[in-house]
């Protein structure tokens, strides 16, 4: 997966910090921000994961126009979800094909309202293990470097995706 | 931002992140992630097709409230990095709390820094989270 445009936004930055219950002004109140150290409105530090949204391919997201959505409508399930037509995974993790099991950011730099960032996906370690909860496991990592417009790396993200054989038991 | 001189290890900071998670919740967070799968928030689809007990909030969902609890603690701008694992699932109604507990204090690239290990639990006693992060502090 590779994106190359991530519009880092005001409003984009106070809705994913509203979803999240986060009230800090530094999310949403420009005056405030500009008063402190960080000069600005900064992203709160899982808004990487919005990179999904500017991935073009991005997995699980219906597309316009596209072969379908496997949610419900008519039926309780449409299209199948084909693995071919998407990238297969996150922004910052490695989930879309199954569970996510972990992830794990390192924070290089600020992520400010205003910059233009890049990420790039490469694929990590692969593993499986048994599980009484839902059958075998296959795990696979995939770690994503953040760099802002002036090259820089913001943020390294790595996630571990996990594909269960069955539904987890709860 | 923390300062060393008011901290000490096995300090620890605990917040409630959400009482009775609601599906409202999940929604927001899909359309602001981009995270759509129906699994979170279609519960024809979580109950009929995929065969789980009701639709589950994104494990991104879970990090990011226990993100609130860390950055409110710690202070913006301060986390150095901020790792989890995802240990259950986390259903509407749940009730979450979370506790950062602080591991180390040390120096590292030249700064100051404080490890936090990190537990977000459910109302039965379950931890949903764990995990650990580290935070710049003032010396």
């Amino acid at each position: 997966m590779a994106i190359d445009k991530f519009l880092v936004e005001a409003s984009h930055i106070m809705m994913f910090a509203r979803s999240v219950g986060d009230d800090n002004p530094i999310y949403h109140d420009e005056e405030y921000a500009n008063k402190t150290d960080l000069g600005g409105i900064i992203a709160p530090p899982t808004f990487a994961q919005s990179s999904a949204q500017f991935d073009p391919n991005y997995f699980l997201r219906p597309k316009i126009g596209g072969e379908g959505w496997f949610g419900s409508g008519k039926d309780a399930s449409g299209a199948k979800p084909s693995s071919s037509s998407g990238s297969g995974e996150s922004g910052g993790g490695g989930a879309a094909m199954g569970l996510h099991a972990e992830q794990h950011f390192e924070y290089h730099l600020p992520v400010k309202a205003g910059d233009v960032l890049s990420a790039t996906t490469k694929p990590g370690n692969t593993w499986e293990k048994e599980s009484k909860r839902a059958g075998k496991l296959k795990f696979s990592e995939s770690v994503t470097e953040y760099r802002n417009q002036n090259g820089d790396l913001v943020i390294t993200a790595t996630g571990v995706g996990v594909q269960t054989e069955r539904a987890v038991d709860s | 931002m923390l300062k060393e001189s008011e901290i000490k290890i096995g300090d620890k900071h605990t917040t409630t992140l959400v009482e009775d998670l609601k599906r409202t919740q999940i929604v927001q967070y899909a359309g602001a992630s981009g995270d759509y799968n129906p699994l979170h928030t279609d519960e024809i689809f979580t109950t009929q097709v995929a065969g789980y007990p009701s639709v589950f909030a994104h494990g991104m969902l879970s990090m990011g409230l226990t993100g609130t609890m860390l950055t409110n603690y710690v202070g913006d701008g301060a986390l150095k990095k901020y790792g989890v694992r995802f240990t259950n699932q986390v259903w509407p109604g749940d009730t979450l709390k979370s506790t950062a507990t602080i591991v180390d204090i040390r120096e590292q690239d030249g700064e100051r820094v404080v490890d936090l290990q990190i537990e977000t639990t459910n109302q039965n006693d379950v931890a949903v989270i764990t995990g650990n992060a580290t935070a710049k502090i003032e010396s």
